[in-house]
C-alpha cells in the first residue's frame, strides 16, 4: 500500500468525518434489523432441530383390526418380532386404558362402546432414524406376522409444523439477504457521493500519479470506517433486544419455547455477521470506486 | 542525443468542436529548458495537459520516455506521471491539506515513509521561501504563496520533465526570478523543464532556453534557441 494505513495525512485525504453523514446511522440500522432477522430464523432453525432430534427416531405401529383376538395376537407377534430386530432399540406396547384415554377428548370416557374396534398401538424407538429404508423394512418385516400393521413415523404427523418452520427460516434468510442487497445499495450511494465531493482531489492524485488502487483504498477504509462504527452501534443495540428476549423465553419455562434458545453456534454466527457486513460494505465500496476511477484518464 | 519528449502530427479536440491542436510535431531532450509561448487561447495549455497525461490526443503519436502514451494502458499512467512534475496555472492545491501535506504529496503516492518526509518537503518549502508557513491551508495563502507550494509540490520528487503552466503569474518580480532561477536550479541537475508564459522577459533569463511557439493550436516554426540576457535586467 503506497499510502501508510497508519498516515494521518492518508485519512485527511478525504476529509469529512465518519460521523457527520448519515451513512454510519443507515448502517447501524441495518445492521441491527439484520442481527434480529438472522436470530429469529436461527431461533426457529433451533427449535425445529430440537423437535426433529426428538422425533428422529420415533415410530408407532397401529394393529387395525377388528376382531379382538385376532389383533391381540397380532400386536404380541408384532412386538416379539420387533424387538428382536436389529432397527430397534426399545418397543412400548401401549396399554389399551392409555388408548381409551387418548382419545377420550373425541368420543368420550364415559360412552365408550366396546363394539368399536379400538387399534392397538406400541411405541417403538430404532436405533437409527426413521427413513423411508428403515420403515419400509418394518413393514416388510411386520407384514407377515401382522398383517393390520400401519407403521408411521412420528415425523410424519408433525410435516406441517416442520414446513412452517423451514418456512419461517427462509424467510429470515430472505430477510437477511434483502437487508445485505439494501446495505450494499447505501455503500454505493455514499461511495458515489463521496467520489463526486472529491472529485477535484482525486483528479489531482492522478496527476500526481497515484494508481487507482491507492485511491480505492482511501475510500475503502473510510467507508469500512463507517461500517465498523454503524455496525457496532447496530449490533450493540441488537445483542440488547437478543439478550432481553432470551430471558423472557427462559422465565416462561416453556419447553417449546426453549427449544428455540439459540445454540452456540448460533452465536458465532450472529458474531460473524457484523464483520461480514463491514467486508460486504468495504467490498462495494471498492468495486464502486474502482468502476468509477477506470472512467478517468 | 535521444529525445524524452516526442509529438509527431498531434491533433487534440474537445467534444465535436474544432481542433484545438493541429499538426503538433516537436521533441524534447533530456535536461533542456523550453519555453511555451502564444497568446491566451493559443492552446498552450491543452498543449502541457497532453504532456503531462491528463488528456489523450484525438489523432497522432506521443512518446514519453521511450513510451507510447496514446496507446498505454491506463495502469500503466501512473508509473509515467511519477516522472512528470507539474504546476497547473489554477495551482490545484488539495484545500483541505497544510502546504507541508500537499507539498509531500507525490512523496506519499511514491510511497515514501513518513518518517523520511519531514526533510525533503521541509527544504523544499524553505526553498520556495514558504518554510514559515508550511502548517497553514491553501484558503489561508495569498495567491503568490500558494503559487509556490504548488511549485515546490511539482518538484520534490525531483521529477525527468517539470511542467509548469504559467507559474510566475501571481508572483512579484523578484519572487519570478527566484522561482526561474529555481527552475534553473533544477534544469542543472539534469530535469527537462517546460515553462508555458506569455511573459518575453521572463523567456530572456534563462541562457540557452528553447523557445516553441504556439499560434491557434499550432506550432509557428520550428524550436529555437532563445539568447539569453543580460543577468540583472530587470524581469
Amino acid at each position: 500500500m503506497l499510502f501508510p494505513s497508519t498516515s494521518r495525512q492518508d485519512k485527511g485525504l478525504i476529509p469529512e468525518g465518519r460521523l457527520t453523514g448519515p451513512m454510519p446511522w443507515v448502517l447501524a440500522i441495518m445492521m441491527f434489523l439484520t442481527l434480529l432477522a438472522a436470530a429469529t430464523a436461527l431461533a426457529v432453525n433451533a427449535s425445529a432441530a430440537h423437535v426433529n432430534a426428538d422425533l428422529a427416531g420415533r415410530v408407532t405401529v397401529q394393529i387395525v383390526e377388528p376382531d379382538p383376538e385376532m389383533r391381540a395376537r397380532q400386536t404380541q407377534a408384532a412386538a416379539d418380532a420387533l424387538t428382536a430386530s436389529q432397527l430397534v432399540q426399545s418397543v412400548d406396547v401401549v396399554p389399551e386404558q392409555e388408548v381409551t384415554q387418548l382419545l377420550a377428548p373425541w368420543i368420550g370416557s364415559e360412552g365408550f362402546d366396546s363394539s368399536i374396534p379400538m387399534p392397538s398401538m406400541i411405541d417403538i424407538s430404532l436405533n437409527g432414524p426413521a427413513s423411508d429404508s428403515n420403515l419400509d423394512a418394518l413393514r416388510d418385516m411386520l407384514a407377515g406376522i401382522a398383517p393390520a400393521a400401519r407403521v408411521d413415523a412420528h415425523g410424519s404427523w408433525l410435516k406441517p409444523v416442520f414446513d412452517l418452520l423451514k418456512s419461517l427460516q427462509y424467510l429470515g434468510l430472505l430477510l437477511v439477504l434483502l437487508l445485505g442487497f439494501a446495505t450494499s445499495a447505501t455503500v454505493l450511494l455514499a461511495a458515489r457521493s463521496a467520489l463526486d465531493t472529491h472529485r477535484e482531489t482525486i483528479n489531482v492524485l492522478h496527476l500526481l500519479g497515484a494508481t487507482d488502487s491507492q485511491i480505492t483504498t482511501l475510500f475503502q477504509r473510510r467507508i469500512g470506517l463507517d461500517a465498523a462504527f454503524g455496525g457496532a452501534i447496530g449490533a450493540i443495540a441488537a445483542l440488547a433486544v437478543i439478550l432481553l428476549i432470551w430471558s423472557q423465553m427462559e422465565d416462561i419455562g416453556s419447553g417449546l419455547l426453549e427449544s428455540g434458545l439459540l445454540r452456540w453456534h448460533d452465536w458465532v454466527i450472529l458474531a460473524l455477521i457484523p464483520f461480514a457486513g463491514i467486508a460486504l460494505a468495504m467490498f462495494t465500496a471498492r468495486l464502486t470506486v474502482m468502476r468509477a476511477l477506470r472512467k478517468m484518464m | 542525443m535521444d529525445s524524452i519528449v516526442q509529438f509527431e502530427n498531434v491533433g487534440l479536440r474537445y467534444g465535436t468542436g474544432a481542433e484545438t491542436l493541429s499538426d503538433i510535431s516537436f521533441t524534447l531532450l533530456p535536461g533542456r529548458f523550453y519555453f511555451l509561448t502564444g497568446t491566451s487561447g493559443a492552446g498552450k495549455t491543452s498543449l502541457l495537459k497532453l504532456l503531462f497525461l491528463a488528456q489523450r490526443p484525438s489523432r497522432g503519436l506521443i512518446k514519453l520516455f521511450d513510451t507510447d502514451a496514446v496507446t498505454l494502458p491506463r495502469e500503466q499512467l501512473p508509473d509515467l506521471r511519477r516522472r512528470i512534475g507539474v504546476v497547473f496555472q489554477d495551482f490545484r492545491l488539495v484545500q483541505h491539506l497544510s502546504a507541508f501535506d500537499n507539498v509531500a504529496l507525490p512523496l506519499r503516492v511514491a510511497g515514501m515513509a513518513e518518517d523520511e518526509l519531514q526533510e525533503p518537503v521541509t527544504e523544499m518549502l524553505d526553498w520556495v521561501g514558504i518554510g514559515a508557513r508550511a502548517s497553514a491551508r491553501p484558503a489561508t495563502l495569498s495567491g503568490g504563496e500558494q503559487q509556490r507550494v504548488a511549485i515546490a509540490r511539482a518538484v520534490v520528487a525531483r521529477p525527468d520533465i517539470l511542467v509548469a503552466d504559467e507559474p510566475t503569474g501571481n508572483v512579484d518580480p523578484d519572487m519570478a526570478l527566484r522561482l526561474l532561477q529555481l527552475f534553473e536550479g533544477l534544469n542543472k541537475l539534469g530535469t527537462t523543464v517546460v515553462v508555458a508564459t506569455h511573459d518575453l522577459h521572463l523567456q530572456g533569463r534563462v541562457r540557452d532556453a528553447q523557445v516553441m511557439r504556439l499560434d491557434k493550436g499550432r506550432l509557428s516554426g520550428p524550436v529555437t534557441a532563445q539568447p539569453a540576457l543580460a543577468v540583472g535586467r530587470a524581469l
